[in-house]
């Protein structure tokens, strides 16, 4: 329990340092930002824009910059992330609603499946090396050095197209309604395959890498020897002694790379122009649209900061070690 | 994303490293003798080569306009030609100084934060360690790449020396915290001890002592953040938030994106830089596994673990065995032969 406590604590220090930092990162531009961000439009910006752009940071009223981050607390505390230009009157919070589970439902579910087949490959390479599977290595070396939106731009020049059965972008059909019905559904699976495919050919090798670097290390143990010694079965050691005791780190790993993840699958949904918050946060860089960015960087890192709580309490589950009391 | 490979158990200096230690004097060039890294360095040096003399050798100015517009890979255009008609060829030439100053800069910037931040951490233990592993803790659950789009869209005009100091002061901590935990196990070593009690000064002991037995892992460190300040750059040169006047291969596929190159068919337009980013992430790549290899030898996959017994069966060698004796033997039968020729 101890061991929770102190990281929901650390949990709750990162999450105030990264809404400090989206705090603080406008107000250190040199100068007005909003006279550099006009100048940026060159004029071609309606007044009510600037207007909230000057509420935004802070800078329609004169006060010290305290009163400010304090108001931008409660600002945070009432879910008001501001305004976003691009789609105007709507407030940043219903834009992030709109998209967050689209790239929840993309990135979740292909990083778990990631994980889940890099670390069976890497038992696998890792327990016999030298074998077909510790050869794919190099391969997929390459495959993951390859950036994952171009990857995904080749992947549409193959395989997608007029006519095929992958579709080249967006989320689901033209026509549909955003709905669980048997319409939409298939329609949003068929729209996610392609870049679900893109994510986890790109991402796995790091996976198979830990696993079989960990395993390699594991299976020189001397409860290895004793396991085999005892005439236990070849999978039973393999997977009962050896890899459940290097998936551990790799778990441990995997909530500590979280975050490059996400940074590079938000990128694949802007290639397939996947209506998630890697699509918007392009579309706001694209129109300078800062509410919306911020907005968009503090919903990542505060997804981020879950799912890793998340690999803490299956680490718990994972290490009785952990959960000895004192 | 690549990270970096080693841990912490790969890179403990006992077993069969520690005579690989005391034999590394008399053969210097150990290294490269370990194939992945040798292959990886030489296509290192191949674009390094490039970067400096790319801009050259290139056939045409890379912004130049012609009336060749979208032309196929010719003997005139080897990659072919822009919308504009650039020289795609160039672009690339030209693109590889930048991408490969931005990685080298921003990797050189976050090394030293990581050796400075983490080798003290580790060294002083108490409230500094707490302080500084919370400090990495922070930046490495805080995601690297949206932190990094956001600062670098605030500054105008981000050019190379921005951006790659952007990446670099933000992509220390996974090195930080690698550093942290060995020097917090070297700390106890004998070695350390006894120089302690000798009454060397601590800066001596952390620069004389402790950091000589860091350097495989700064040297990991430092090729893993070269791998992801490359993509970084290209990503954000390709998002369109740097400056576009300079090229580097992201821009390139900046306008092959927003003048829809795939749909013309143009697939000359993408593919060459994409290509050259795959192989230096490759050879970057290799390079790391070579330092892993070279620390930890049990990670090698080269040489046999199936065995012919006197009986005439087979046996797959599993425990308490590591190929270090084959290759080694090869490498001095390799040697050997060399030297006679």
């Amino acid at each position: 329990m101890k061991y929770l406590l102190q990281r929901i604590a650390f949990y709750l220090f990162t999450m105030w340092a990264a809404i400090t930092l989206n705090f603080f990162i406008p107000r250190m531009i040199p100068g007005d930002p909003v006279q550099a961000m006009i100048a940026r439009f060159q004029g071609q910006m309606s007044t009510q824009a600037v207007a909230s752009l000057y509420v935004l940071f802070g800078l329609d009223k004169k006060q010290s910059i305290w009163a400010d981050y304090r108001g931008y607390w409660i600002q945070l505390f009432h879910g008001d992330l501001g305004l976003s230009f691009t789609f105007f009157p709507a407030p940043v919070s219903q834009v992030l609603a709109q998209s967050l589970p689209w790239t929840v439902a993309l990135v979740g579910v292909t990083t778990l499946l990631s994980f889940m087949i890099g670390t069976m490959l890497g038992v696998f390479a890792g327990w016999r090396r030298g074998s077909w599977v510790d050869g794919l290595l190099p391969a997929t070396t390459f495959l993951s050095s390859i950036p994952y939106f171009w990857l995904g731009l080749i992947a549409i020049a193959l395989l997608a197209g007029p006519g095929s059965f992958f579709p080249s972008s967006g989320g689901y059909d033209p026509g549909l309604v955003p709905a669980f019905d048997g319409y939409f559904i298939p329609s949003a699976i068929r729209h996610s395959l392609l870049p679900a495919l893109t994510i986890l050919v790109s991402s796995v090798s790091g996976w198979i890498l830990s696993m079989r670097n960990m395993m390699v290390t594991v299976a020189s143990e001397d409860y290895i020897t004793v396991a085999h010694a005892k005439g236990l079965s070849e999978k039973r050691v393999m997977f009962g002694y050896a890899a459940r005791n290097a998936l551990l780190p790799n778990v441990s790993g995997f909530a500590l790379a979280l975050g490059f993840i996400v940074g590079g699958t938000l990128l694949v949904e802007i290639v397939f122009s996947y209506p998630g918050l890697g699509y918007q946060l392009f579309q706001a860089v694209g129109a300078k649209d800062y509410p919306l960015m911020q907005g968009i960087f503090l919903i990542i890192t505060l997804s981020v900061l879950l799912a890793n709580l998340l690999a803490d309490v299956a680490y718990l589950a994972l290490d009785p070690r952990t959960r000895k009391e004192g | 994303m690549t990270l970096a490979t080693t841990d912490l158990n790969a890179i403990t200096p006992d077993g069969p490293a520690s005579d690989l230690i005391g034999r590394s004097k008399r053969t210097r060039l150990r290294f490269v003798a370990n194939r992945k890294a040798a292959t990886g360095l030489a296509v290192l040096g191949f674009f390094l080569l490039i970067s400096v003399i790319g801009p050259w050798i290139a056939p045409y100015d890379p912004s130049k306009r012609s009336s060749d517009l979208i032309q196929p890979p010719s003997a005139a255009h080897w990659f072919g030609t822009t919308h504009l008609g650039q020289d795609v060829f160039s672009q690339v030439l030209v693109g590889t100084r930048s991408v490969i100053f931005v990685g080298f800069l921003a990797g050189a910037v976050a090394t030293i934060l990581s050796v400075l931040i983490g080798v003290t951490a580790g060294y002083l233990g108490g409230p500094a360690d707490e302080g500084l592993s919370a400090l990495s803790n922070v930046f490495l659950v805080i995601p690297a790449l949206p932190l990094i789009i956001i600062i670098t869209s605030t500054v105008e005009e981000a050019g190379d020396t921005v951006v790659a100091l952007v990446i670099g002061l933000t992509s220390w901590a996974w090195n930080a915290r690698v550093l942290r935990a060995q020097t917090l196990s070297l700390r106890r070593r004998e070695y350390i001890e006894a120089a302690r009690a000798t009454g060397e000064s601590t800066w001596r002991l952390i620069l004389f002592e402790v950091l000589p037995n860091l350097t495989a892992i700064i040297a990991s460190g430092f090729v893993g953040t070269v791998i992801f300040a490359v993509m970084s750059e290209i990503t954000l040169a390709f998002i369109g938030i740097s400056s576009t006047a300079d090229w580097n291969w992201g821009t390139i596929l900046f306008w092959a994106q927003s003048q829809q190159a795939l749909a013309q068919g143009a697939w000359w337009w993408f593919v060459p830089a994409g290509l050259a980013i795959a192989i230096l992430g490759t050879a970057l790549s290799l390079v790391n596994f070579g330092i892993d290899e070279f620390v930890s030898p049990r990670l090698r996959s080269s040489g046999r673990t199936k065995i012919r017994t006197a009986t005439g069966g087979t046996v797959r060698m599993r425990v308490g065995f590591t190929p270090v004796l084959a290759t080694t033997a090869r490498t001095i039968e390799a040697r050997n032969g060399k030297e006679q020729s």
